[in-house]
């Protein structure tokens, strides 16, 4: 029964247990670490596979148009022969460019969009490591491509990708605040900075049913959508204006690396979005036979949906609107709303509560 | 302002806080090639030289070396997004210049087509508009879909989608088929529900309202002193409409307005389309109800040898004010060809309206202008 419920954790235990009989406890822990490593690293970009198929299929529904149906049935394999023809393209510097940065800003983006992998937990137990402060890790490691960001605009030695570059510093810095507004709630409500005691938080009632819960969730999302620089505030890329913003210069897949960590960061915010929001892994139908795993990879599939609607439907915002949003809407929402948590949890609730 | 291609892009002008941002001829957002040198401080614009050119194909002169006939193939190929339009402005010309008659029927059928590729004109503005605004192409394959049936009533009645050449002088290039009246008649009913799910992307998003209003405001006074026309003039409330001024073909038997708004940004001219693409659907449904029977083109000599003299004729074409100007000495090619292009001098006002702005502004404003290339260039 409970390799139905943690497939992961009776594998990785009786894989512990098999490798201590030969080799010593520190080599052991070391490889099963290096094995999880591996698997998030193997694990993440199958999901950007998946998310970039169901993108190209889902816009090209709400467009009225067919979307990629030839390679594969139903076009399944259209994301493989992308990285194929991305991988087997010429990989150009331009000649001007600021080597080591050019080389070093891909690398970055994607480590870290990757480094926040490491704390999500799947399912109860199934998480490469179950840090007591999970919020503050993702929190940093999300900061961190706003320097490769910028690295990369200005490398390329490109007006396009300067302007790209710049736009990108104060966008995500902007956008932090709100987000982490957002993110405390849950934090303040579950009393822990640990993802999955959150989840545990959340088992009898989702935070996204409570007002301040809701209201979180909206900042959590809006700044997410920010943060991986998607319509409407795709400012950093944005075709129309800047041609490809930051990532102008770059081709085959040093621009698939920067494809990655979006689509990645995408999915992060999601799967965070889902473990602060909406109860992880946990749902009232739990007495089906469904692995608890199942049910969170569905509500970061949900969350990933409306990341594509979006971008199906909305304008882009002007630099100096987005600027407004953030500082005079957001910001002052996500103080007040922390507030009035502070306020139900340190004053109303032990009312009623004793 | 209208300098050769041969401009240096790093000048150094002036102030070293400022850039110099080279937009174009090859930017996604320049509907062609067509080149915006900004001078840039930060992201706000503080200097404009548009640069052109780069599609010129001497139209002009090749009128002048081939034979009348010869020419209507080539004033498809101006404005490639309104060929009837551009034919029919030609068509008239000649026909001035000739004095050539046009049956009735020829005529319903002009304005027939003519609206249709105002419509399919109109579409592709307001879907390539969404897309300089930022949408992620939605709007654009939302008009495209329509104009696809546009291009294929095209295909039933002049045999080719894009540049059709099927206004000819004293008619048109062949008959409409019951086939094509039957399935006009189905497109221009259901087309105002299109429209109204074009709108229901846009007009009244709050993201787009922000992204266009008070962006490109264009004062009446000024529009008058670069002669700006069409949607863009209308758009600033100067009520001027070729079809109205000076009613050309059958436009005075039909019941339709002209659309008009008061603010002269990009907003009000993505409005103004919108309702003129209305009140084309309006006219094409009137046309198609009254269309007489008769010939679809009238006598006209083997060979056409218009008298000596000139002739100017000018039509609303989707772009604005439209017009033709032939000189004839008697031969059977015109001794003068020139194209007064809409485009063209609605561009001239650019640079006034894009100062100030910021660089996602600019962008805004060149989509909200409608421009065609190969009318521009010419």
């Amino acid at each position: 029964m409970r390799f139905f419920y943690d497939p992961l954790g009776v594998i990785r235990d009786g894989l512990h247990g098999l490798l201590v009989t030969v080799l010593p406890l520190w080599l052991a822990d070391a490889i099963l670490a290096l094995l999880g490593v591996v698997l998030v690293v193997a694990l993440v970009p199958a999901l950007v596979v998946t998310a970039v198929y169901l993108e190209r299929r889902i816009i090209a529904k709400m467009q009225d148009r067919i979307g990629p149906n030839r390679v594969g049935p139903f076009g399944l394999l259209q994301p493989i022969a992308d990285v194929l023809k991305l991988l087997s393209k010429e990989d150009l510097i331009p000649a001007r460019a600021d080597r080591p940065l050019f080389i070093l800003s891909p690398i970055l983006v994607v480590g870290a969009s990757l480094m926040v992998w490491a704390t999500i937990p799947w399912a109860p137990g199934l998480a490469p490591t179950d840090l007591d402060v999970g919020v503050l890790f993702i929190i940093a490691m999300a900061g961190l491509p706003g320097i490769g960001i910028i690295m990369a605009g200005w490398a390329s030695y490109n007006k396009y990708s300067l302007l790209g570059g710049m736009r990108a510093v104060a966008q995500l810095v902007s956008y932090e605040i709100p987000g982490i507004l957002g993110a405390l709630v849950p934090v303040m409500l579950a009393g822990s900075m640990s993802l999955q005691e959150i989840v545990r938080a959340q088992e009898s009632l989702w935070f996204v049913f409570t007002p301040w819960g809701f209201v979180a969730f909206l900042l959590f999302i809006i700044s997410g959508v920010a943060e991986s620089n998607r319509t409407p505030f795709d400012l950093i890329e944005a075709e129309s204006e800047l041609a490809a913003g930051f990532h102008t210069e770059y081709s085959g897949m040093r621009f698939a690396l920067f494809f990655l960590a979006e689509y990645a960061n995408m999915f992060a915010i999601s799967g965070v979005g889902s473990i602060l929001f909406l109860g992880g892994w946990t749902f009232p139908l739990d007495f089906l036979p469904i692995p608890p795993f199942v049910w969170f990879i569905a509500k970061m599939y949900l969350l990933v949906f409306v990341f594509i609607w979006i971008r199906g439907t909305l304008p882009r915002l002007r630099y100096d609107q987005l600027m407004h949003f953030a500082w005079k809407r957001l910001l002052p929402l996500g103080l007040l709303n922390v507030g009035v948590t502070g306020v139900w949890l340190g004053v109303v609730r032990p009312l009623f509560v004793r | 302002m209208l300098e050769g291609a041969a401009v240096e892009i790093d000048e150094g002008l002036g102030d070293p806080s400022e850039m110099t941002l080279n937009m174009g001829p090859q930017h996604p957002s320049t509907h062609g090639v067509f080149r915006l040198i900004l001078q840039l401080d930060g992201e706000t614009v503080v200097g404009v030289r548009p640069v052109m050119g780069y599609l010129h194909r001497s139209t002009e002169k090749l009128g002048e070396a081939r034979t009348y006939v010869m020419g209507v193939v080539l004033t498809d190929r101006l404005d490639y997004l309104a060929p009837m339009s551009n034919n029919w402005a030609y068509a008239l010309a000649v026909e001035k210049l000739a004095n050539l008659e046009v049956p009735e029927r020829a005529e319903y059928i002009r304005v027939i087509v003519t609206e249709l590729n105002r419509i399919a004109s109109h579409q592709v503005a307001i879907g390539t508009f969404g897309a300089d605004v930022g949408t992620w192409f939605t709007p654009l394959v939302y008009a495209f879909r329509e104009r696809e049936e546009i291009l294929d009533l095209f295909g039933l009645c002049a045999g080719v989608r894009m540049n059709p050449s099927y206004i000819r002088f004293g008619g048109v290039a062949r008959d409409l088929t019951p086939e094509f009246l039957e399935k006009a008649r189905r497109f221009i009913d259901k087309m105002p529900g299109k429209i109204d799910e074009y709108e229901s992307l846009l007009t009244r998003n709050e993201i787009f309202l922000g992204r266009t209003k008070n962006i490109g405001m264009l004062p009446p006074e000024l529009a008058k002193e670069y002669s700006v026309t069409g949607p863009i003039a209308r758009a600033s409330g100067i009520g001027y409409d070729v079809r109205r001024a000076e009613p050309y073909g059958v436009y005075d038997r039909f019941d339709w307005e002209a659309p008009i708004q008061y603010n002269g940004d990009a907003y009000d001219r993505y409005l103004v389309r919108i309702a003129e693409m209305r009140e084309s659907v309006k006219i094409v449904r009137q046309a198609l109800r009254d269309l007489p029977d008769g010939e679809f083109r009238g006598r006209q000599p083997k060979t056409l040898r218009p008298p000596k003299g000139e002739a100017y004729a000018r039509i609303e074409s989707p772009k604005g004010e439209l017009g033709f100007y032939l000189i004839s000495d008697g031969s059977t090619s015109p001794y003068r060809f020139k194209v007064r292009a809409p485009s063209f001098i609605n561009l001239t006002v650019l640079s006034q309206l894009t100062i100030g702005h910021k660089i996602a502004d600019a962008v805004v404003i060149l989509g909200s202008f409608d421009i065609v290339m190969g009318e521009v260039d010419r």
